[in-house]
């Protein structure tokens, strides 16, 4: 029996430590978008003749932003 | 730790604390990335035909079918399924092609822009038809292959609309900018656009179709196995397993969203590509 699973079963807490990498994977992308789509309404409130062009250029920028969570989801899978 | 310093190494430890670590205490296995990979049904090697495979077959055929008997008669004034097909096409040139490359150079990109959203789409949304239930672009190949043929057109066009050279020169030394910056510039241009942009299209579609099969996954399994459970005299269990199955339809509708979105998505981000390498950025 080696240590580290005793050490495991004594902390109670188990798992893979890849969802922990995920989670914070998921920081950075989540306030990001959140920053994004809300300045994209800001500016479509404001002028709403411009929605075509900023509805465009905002999933643009969730494409872009979506991509850093999206390669953590992967990463853990890889690298088991 | 103190358990860890009176037992030593070879000793058996017993109880039920390092069961319960070693074997899970009930039977629910969750899905996982095994979800994913099928035996072939026959033939070998590359050309072995599994379920994806049949898939992606069955999903080419029924857009050529669609598509073939909406269009084999074009009225003037579209009627039916006419109708509904001119309106995504029409979404394809005007939303994407028009709104990003312009209006002249996108009608040459027209069909190859079309031809991408419908059939990403068609990948996709086999993530949500019964009886299929799961998403051939959730496996590398098909996504990896899209992005290599979107990478290869937006280099071609380049070096073909402004000369190689140039087009070399606009994308790796972008101008106005002081000439020592190039050492640091020039590699991270390099990487970003001749690496990052197939690789980041290949992984953005790949990874959102596994994490919303293994989501649907999830909702499903853990709602059968907590219907399941007045089998070991735990009844309250299903009340659990009806919010599990009411949040699974909510994530089968997200699903739908997710597919359209991302077939949306890689079309956009080509047509950017695209429109890029035509003339250089000012």
């Amino acid at each position: 029996m080696d240590a580290s699973l005793i050490l495991a079963a004594e902390d109670a807490i188990s798992g893979n430590i890849n969802s922990v990498g995920y989670g914070l994977a998921a920081i950075g992308p989540g306030i990001g978008i959140g920053i994004l789509v809300g300045k994209a309404l800001e500016g479509i409130a404001r002028q709403p003749e411009a929605t075509g062009v900023l509805r465009t250029n905002m999933f643009l920028g969730i494409a872009f932003v979506e991509a850093l969570a999206l390669i953590g989801l992967v990463a853990g899978f890889l690298f088991t | 730790m103190t358990l860890a310093s009176t037992v030593g190494p070879d000793d058996v430890v017993e109880g039920p604390v390092l069961a319960s670590v070693s074997s899970p205490p009930d039977g629910y296995v969750p899905p996982s990335i095994e979800e994913f990979f099928y035996d072939p049904l026959f033939g070998s090697g590359i050309f072995a035909v599994n379920r994806i495979v049949l898939m992606m077959l069955l999903m080419t055929g029924a857009l050529c079918l669609l598509f073939g008997m909406g269009f084999r008669r074009p009225q003037v004034v579209p009627r039916g399924l006419q109708n509904v097909l001119e309106t995504g096409t029409e979404f394809v040139r005007t939303q994407i092609g028009d709104e990003v490359i312009g209006k002249e150079a996108s009608r040459r990109f027209a069909p190859y822009l079309t031809a991408l959203f419908f059939f990403v789409l068609a990948m996709n949304i086999t993530s949500i038809i019964p009886g299929l239930n799961l998403p051939v672009n959730g496996l590398a190949a098909l996504p990896l292959l899209l992005a290599v043929i979107t990478w290869v057109i937006y280099n071609v066009q380049g070096a073909k609309s402004q000369g190689l050279g140039h087009y070399l020169r606009n994308s790796l030394f972008p101008p106005g900018i002081p000439k020592p910056i190039y050492l640091l510039v020039t590699p991270i241009e390099f990487i970003s656009t001749f690496l990052l942009r197939p690789i980041t299209l290949f992984i953005r579609l790949l990874a959102n179709m596994i994490a919303g099969h293994l989501i649907l996954g999830l909702f499903y399994s853990a709602s059968t196995y907590l219907f399941l459970g007045y089998q070991d005299g735990r009844w309250w269990t299903a009340l659990f397993g009806l919010g599990s199955f009411a949040g699974a339809i909510v994530f089968t509708f997200f699903e739908a969203l997710v597919a359209a979105l991302q077939a949306y998505i890689f079309t956009l981000l080509t047509a950017v590509y695209l429109a890029g390498s035509l003339e250089p950025e000012h």
